[in-house]
């Protein structure tokens, strides 16, 4: 953005303090998602009051109170519906979605499924720490088989869903994974997700330091690998994409899972947008179209 | 006693029951006569039994009352299960092919139709229907003109042969009428008035967007889909937002969304999908944003009776999403209602920022009415109430972030409401418990002063919330023997059956609630104190409405009149039991409903 005297006030850090200090755990995964999105929307320079953060229940949903943007702090697992609804009354807002992996892949699963394939255009970021926190440990829907947490003390028996492989399956449109370690990284891609027109889903590895000794940062660390470091990866091969999603191991990858450009946004697709955002057109109909609707009664 | 007619028609889904009843619909309004239809049917797309009756008259037609001059039956069973209930001076017409008649009363006309003889039936499967509205047009006493032209636009589409021929068999069946059946003792009315016949769905969807409402979500359910059909039908046309979401609970989080970014936002279900909406009618309360949900109830619990009515929402509304919170109810009188209701509750929710729900039901939402144009106007008040939006909107503060507190504290607990988008005013809206600049008071904040004063800036809205609505009147004379009390749709039916009742000799007046909550207690207390003898009249098996009252006024009617087998109330039902509660023979009368539907 140019400076100058007429140009406007630049956006910067400070500005997007919210009125609290985030009250995680000293340690904790999500700091580092915090200043990832606060250093992507600084680097975009999206003014604060066209962003409209909006979250669904537990440790990371507390997101929205910690940074200074129009926020929405919603139901538990309702996120992705009442992102969808903003959206679409006012799409010149830029929306990003931010939770947990109970508060989206197990209570908000179905919003979750239904919001990818409609391509809705905003940034999903999950901060997927394999515990529910907030409830003080039981298990989620990305914790491992066998891990023992108060819900199941003898160990889990159920298998984790895989957020990437369902985001693929389901349709969203850009499909990536960071690591809260890893910042410079997972800034790039927020910037990738927010200026994507369509969905794009983040799973964040955000580890959580209370509940969760199995996936710490040391574990994670030592086997996350970029993408991006193999120049013949071509995120655009949605079976490459797949292929990759299921790697779990010894090596776990990170980066741009999956892009594609060539579908229309939800609202980019409804024609009842073309006259731009719903909240600027007139509430009033035309008494000519209030007349045929009478007509079509008589 | 209203000079009405009435026909019934019954027969098999997908025997072609509905065109018939459009037919006559059309030709009646057209007659400038008014009309009431209601279509008792199952949930089966082909097979079982729909019965529909069509009730017309020079005067207002408020219900489908309790007799039928002209009986089509399509199929045996039709003819078996509603012959009998015929009464002198009424006609069955019916294909003689194969339908036989069984014992009928006296005095009943019986038509048979000779169809094979009168169309070619390989050409024309539904040609006994069309040859039935012939031949009973003619005998009310309808020019062929009318028919001829209600038939050529039915049929336009499908080219000019079959215009033709549709127009060739109704004629056969006039025809045949002129020569072999007695027309009817009453030739129908013509006047110069000119209305428009609408289910309540439709009434509530065009109230929607005559209120300025610019999203619609739903997930189908019966009986509320066609509010959604209508929306997605003229959804470009009016500019508004339609989608069909995964389920209820999406619906009522996503219209919670749109309403919070700033437009009117609106959704309808039945009662399985207004449980689902519960957690999100608190969220409309806790961040004061408003929102607009329709419940058309059908018989439950549960999955219950999909295609019959029911009024057994009330205390699953009262009681929807835990906690205290402001909210508005109200309860369409009639189809011309579902109309005006909306535009109303919307300038309540918008100045009040909090829910408000729409108490419709079966009856009214599947029902249709004739109502006059006049009275379905696009361009009611609106308010948007204290609304800062890009275009009235300055920063309120220095820099970025400002001193706007969202949930300020105020005298009538509303607080200015800024959407997003605006400079200046950016803040979070949270369902945690909240300070007035937005902040949780729920986790390392809490605080009981400002968890106290916050809960009181919220109820302190039902104050002018109650000031808003105006209080409920009797309706009749003011010292009647009886008063019937009732909410909501039973309001034409209780009105006939006090005219029936006045007929008769008993003095009847009638006290109908539109506005459940607030309730205005007092103001009912008072009128029902000069009150003779008081029974309650409603659609469900507990008295739901009843068991309300006494727990807001502690006021105790004489009797109850309750029917909860999924049909609406007749007015015989009504004037019935209110007779035999004069006697003290009983103080709750649930009548039984003759007509097996």
């Amino acid at each position: 953005m140019a400076t100058g005297l007429a140009a406007p006030k630049q956006l910067a850090i400070a500005d997007l303090k919210g009125k609290v200090d985030p009250d995680w755990c000293p340690g904790c995964g999500d700091f580092g998602v915090l200043a990832a999105v606060e250093k992507a929307l600084v680097e975009l320079q999206i003014p604060n009051h066209d962003v409209v953060t909006i979250s669904g229940i537990g440790c990371s949903s507390n997101f929205p109170g910690f940074i200074n943007t129009y926020g929405m702090h919603t139901l538990h697992g309702r996120a992705l519906a009442v992102a969808t609804g903003v959206k679409l009354a006012n799409h010149d807002l830029t929306v990003l979605v931010t939770g947990g992996d109970g508060d989206g892949f197990g209570i908000g699963g179905n919003h979750f499924v239904h919001t990818m394939r409609r391509n809705v255009d905003l940034l999903y970021i999950v901060m997927d720490n394999q515990i529910y926190g907030l409830t003080t440990g039981q298990t989620s829907p990305t914790s491992r088989i066998g891990m023992k947490t108060k819900s199941m003390p003898f160990g889990n028996i159920e298998a984790p869903v895989n957020p990437i492989s369902l985001a693929l399956a389901a349709g969203a449109t850009f499909v990536a994974r960071g690591f809260s370690g890893e910042q410079k990284h997972l800034t790039q891609l927020i910037k990738q997700g927010i200026e994507h027109k369509g969905f794009s889903f983040l799973d964040v590895f955000s580890p959580c330091v209370t509940y969760n000794h199995d996936n710490t940062y040391q574990w994670f660390r030592s086997r996350v690998k970029k993408l991006e470091d193999d120049p013949a990866y071509d995120p655009t091969n949605w079976l490459a994409a797949m292929e990759k999603s299921l790697l779990w191991g010894d090596e776990i990858p990170i980066g741009t899972f999956f892009e594609r450009t060539d579908i229309l946004t939800l609202h980019g697709a409804e024609p009842v947008l073309n006259n731009g955002p719903l909240v600027y057109c007139d509430t009033r109909i035309t008494p000519d179209v209030a007349h045929s609707f009478i007509e079509e009664l008589l | 006693m209203r000079q009405t007619f009435a026909i019934g028609i019954g027969g098999a889904a997908g025997q072609g029951v509905a065109t018939p009843g459009d037919i006559f619909a059309k030709i009646f309004s057209r007659r400038g006569l008014h009309l009431n239809a209601y279509n008792a049917y199952q949930s089966i797309i082909r097979g079982g039994h729909t019965f529909l009756t069509i009730r017309a008259g020079p005067e207002k037609v408020t219900n489908m009352g309790d007799c039928i001059d002209l009986l089509i039956p399509l199929n045996q069973d039709s003819m078996n299960r509603h012959l009998g209930l015929l009464s002198a001076g009424s006609a069955c017409i019916y294909n003689a092919d194969t339908i036989k008649p069984g014992a009928a009363g006296n005095c009943v006309q019986l038509c048979p139709l000779p169809v094979s003889k009168l169309a070619d039936i390989t050409r024309n499967k539904v040609a006994q229907n069309t040859l039935a509205i012939g031949a009973g047009l003619n005998m009310m006493g309808i020019s062929f003109q009318a028919l001829e032209s209600v038939l050529t636009e039915q049929f336009k589409k499908k080219g000019e042969a079959v215009v033709t021929e549709n127009v060739g068999i109704a004629r056969a069946g006039y025809d045949h009428a002129a020569s072999r059946f007695k027309p009817f003792a009453w030739p129908l009315p013509m006047t110069e008035n000119r209305y428009a016949v609408l289910s309540g769905n439709i009434a509530m969807a065009m109230g929607g967007a005559a209120a300025g409402v610019k999203f619609y979500c739903a997930y189908p359910m019966s009986p509320s889909t066609g509010v959604l059909h209508w929306m997605a039908a003229h959804a470009r046309k009016a500019g508004i937002m339609v989608r069909q979401v995964e389920d209820e609970i999406g619906v009522v989080n996503m219209a919670i969304g749109a309403a919070h970014a700033g437009v009117r936002a609106m959704c309808a279900t039945s009662g399985g999908g207004f449980a689902l909406m519960s957690e999100g009618l608190g969220m409309s309360a806790m961040m004061e944003t408003p929102v607009v949900v329709i419940d058309c109830q059908r018989a439950g619990p549960s999955t219950g009776v999909p295609t019959k009515t029911e009024q057994g929402d009330l205390w699953q509304m009262l009681g929807a999403a835990f906690g205290d919170y402001p909210r508005i109810i109200a309860s369409p009188l009639d189809i011309g209602d579902c109309f005006k209701i909306i535009p109303e509750m919307f300038n309540l929710v918008d100045r009040f920022q909090c829910p408000g729900m729409v108490l419709c039901d079966l009856l009214l939402s599947e029902g249709r009415l004739s109502v006059d144009p006049k009275d379905l106007g696009f361009t009611p008040g609106i308010d948007r109430g204290e609304l800062i939006t890009k275009a009235n909107g300055t920063p309120s503060g220095p820099g970025i972030g400002g001193d706007y507190k969202r949930y300020k504290i105020t005298e009538s607990g509303i607080s200015p409401r800024a959407i997003p988008g605006v400079p200046g005013h950016v803040h979070t809206a949270a369902t945690d418990e909240h300070d007035e600049d937005g902040v949780l008071i729920s986790d390392e904040f809490t605080n009981t002063v400002k968890r106290r004063a916050m809960m009181e800036k919220r109820m302190r809205k039902v104050t002018g919330i109650e000031a808003a609505i105006p209080p409920p009147a009797l309706w009749g004379p003011r010292n009647a023997d009886v008063t019937l009390i009732g909410w909501g749709s039973t309001s034409g039916v209780i009105e006939e059956a006090c005219e029936i009742l006045s007929e008769q000799g008993i003095s009847a007046n009638q006290l109908q609630i539109r506005w459940l909550v607030p309730l205005h207690g007092e103001a009912i207390v008072e009128i029902l104190k000069g009150a003779r003898h008081t029974i309650i009249v409603e659609n469900n098996y507990s008295g739901q409405f009843a068991r309300y009252l006494r727990s807001e006024t502690s006021c105790v009617p004489n009797g109850y009149i309750r029917k909860y087998d999924g049909e609406p109330f007749m007015p015989h039902h009504i004037v019935e039991a209110v007779k035999e509660q004069l006697t003290g023979k009983t103080t709750l009368s649930v009548p039984a409903h003759e007509i097996m539907v």
